[in-house]
């Protein structure tokens, strides 16, 4: 590996080292572009396609962010936009869970759906979406619906889990299981022009609160549908939720809702611990 | 007694965003939530005074009560 090591001070622009670069590494050494992003990582240098991340997260953080696994739980219109900015922020291996195939009426929002793909499998257009995006990620496919029975197998190995689900009684059991296995939960939802968003630590009963201990039954997406911009905009603060607990950085909602109301352009943070 | 309802999100379409009005002694939230045709089924948080509450809560003078729809959707 010293020589990797050379190849890599040798050819590095300051800190950082081109695509190509990276690419010619992984040829010349035999390694997976995610390989040889770790060495990168680990010798203090940073894959240039990170450089503007670099002022939000350092190059420790960035280390970090490759070192984790993220459990995404649900690729629909939330999921779609959380796995890409996930892994474009560099987020080393993506677990994607989700049964459905794509359907003509995710056609307005979910953004790995194409017409092409109408008919085929959520997780399998992430992971080539994934592929394309960012090569050095890891997404693991898991065609399979989320359920208390098999919580415990589907986030093994995940730091943090985010919850994309589209049904309550699902949502509850996402969060008993992140509970069990010990780990964060980012939880978002969303209908028509309003979304919320919490964040649920080991043991708190956040989810049940935000539910007000409902097992079931659909919210009010039923009848207002979801439009395209409000999945990206809770999905993207989900993300910015998983980041922070990942690095270890900033202000969660822990113990706090946030009410999203577009179409009066509110953000309102409720207290949930009273 | 005078109460002041505040709604958010999609409870405020055809309705209003804060109201203060008068209802009899006794009156719950849920009593509220019905005069409002607000299905019981899709009032997720309930807040009054910044406190959570349920349905079932009877009101009192001079209280602030927030309903926030229950979204489910992702």
């Amino acid at each position: 590996m010293d020589t990797l090591k050379s190849y890599l001070e040798e050819h590095a622009a300051g800190d950082l080292l081109p695509w190509h670069r990276q690419l010619e590494a992984s040829r010349s050494f035999g390694l997976t572009i995610a390989e040889t992003e770790e060495a990168i990582l680990a010798h203090g240098l940073l894959p240039a396609r990170y450089q503007r991340n670099r002022t939000t997260i350092p190059q420790a953080g960035q280390r970090e962010l490759f070192h984790s696994q993220v459990a995404v739980v649900g690729c629909g219109g939330l999921g779609g936009y959380v796995i890409e900015e996930l892994a474009r922020v560099g987020v080393g291996r993506i677990v994607a869970i989700d049964p459905d195939v794509f359907e003509e009426h995710n056609l307005n929002r979910q953004l790995l759906s194409t017409p092409e793909r109408l008919g085929t499998s959520k997780v399998a257009a992430a992971a080539r979406r994934v592929g394309e995006v960012n090569p050095a990620v890891t997404l693991v496919p898991l065609r399979r619906a989320f359920s208390r029975d098999n919580g415990g197998e589907l986030l093994a190995g995940s730091r943090v889990a985010v919850d994309c689900l589209d049904a309550v009684a699902s949502r509850l059991e996402l969060a008993e299981a992140c509970s069990s296995v010990g780990i964060p939960l980012v939880h978002g939802a969303i209908a028509g022009w309003y979304g919320q968003l919490t964040t649920q630590f080991p043991g708190e009963a956040t989810l049940q609160a935000v539910y007000r201990s409902r097992s079931g039954g659909p919210g009010v997406e039923t009848s207002l549908g979801n439009p395209s911009f409000t999945p990206a905009v809770v999905a993207s603060l989900e993300v910015a939720e998983a980041c922070k607990l990942l690095l270890g950085q900033g202000t969660t909602l822990r113990g706090r809702q946030l009410i999203v109301d577009l179409k009066s352009m509110e953000f309102t943070v409720i207290n949930l611990k009273e | 007694m005078t109460v002041t309802v505040k709604l958010f999100a999609s409870f405020r379409t055809g309705r209003f965003e804060v109201k203060t009005a008068d209802y009899p002694a006794g009156t719950t939230v849920g009593d509220v939530v019905d005069s409002l045709a607000l299905p019981r089924a899709d009032v997720g948080i309930i807040l009054i005074n910044s406190r959570h509450a349920e349905l079932d809560r009877p009101l009192a003078e001079g209280d602030n009560l927030a309903l926030f729809p229950l979204l489910g959707g992702g």
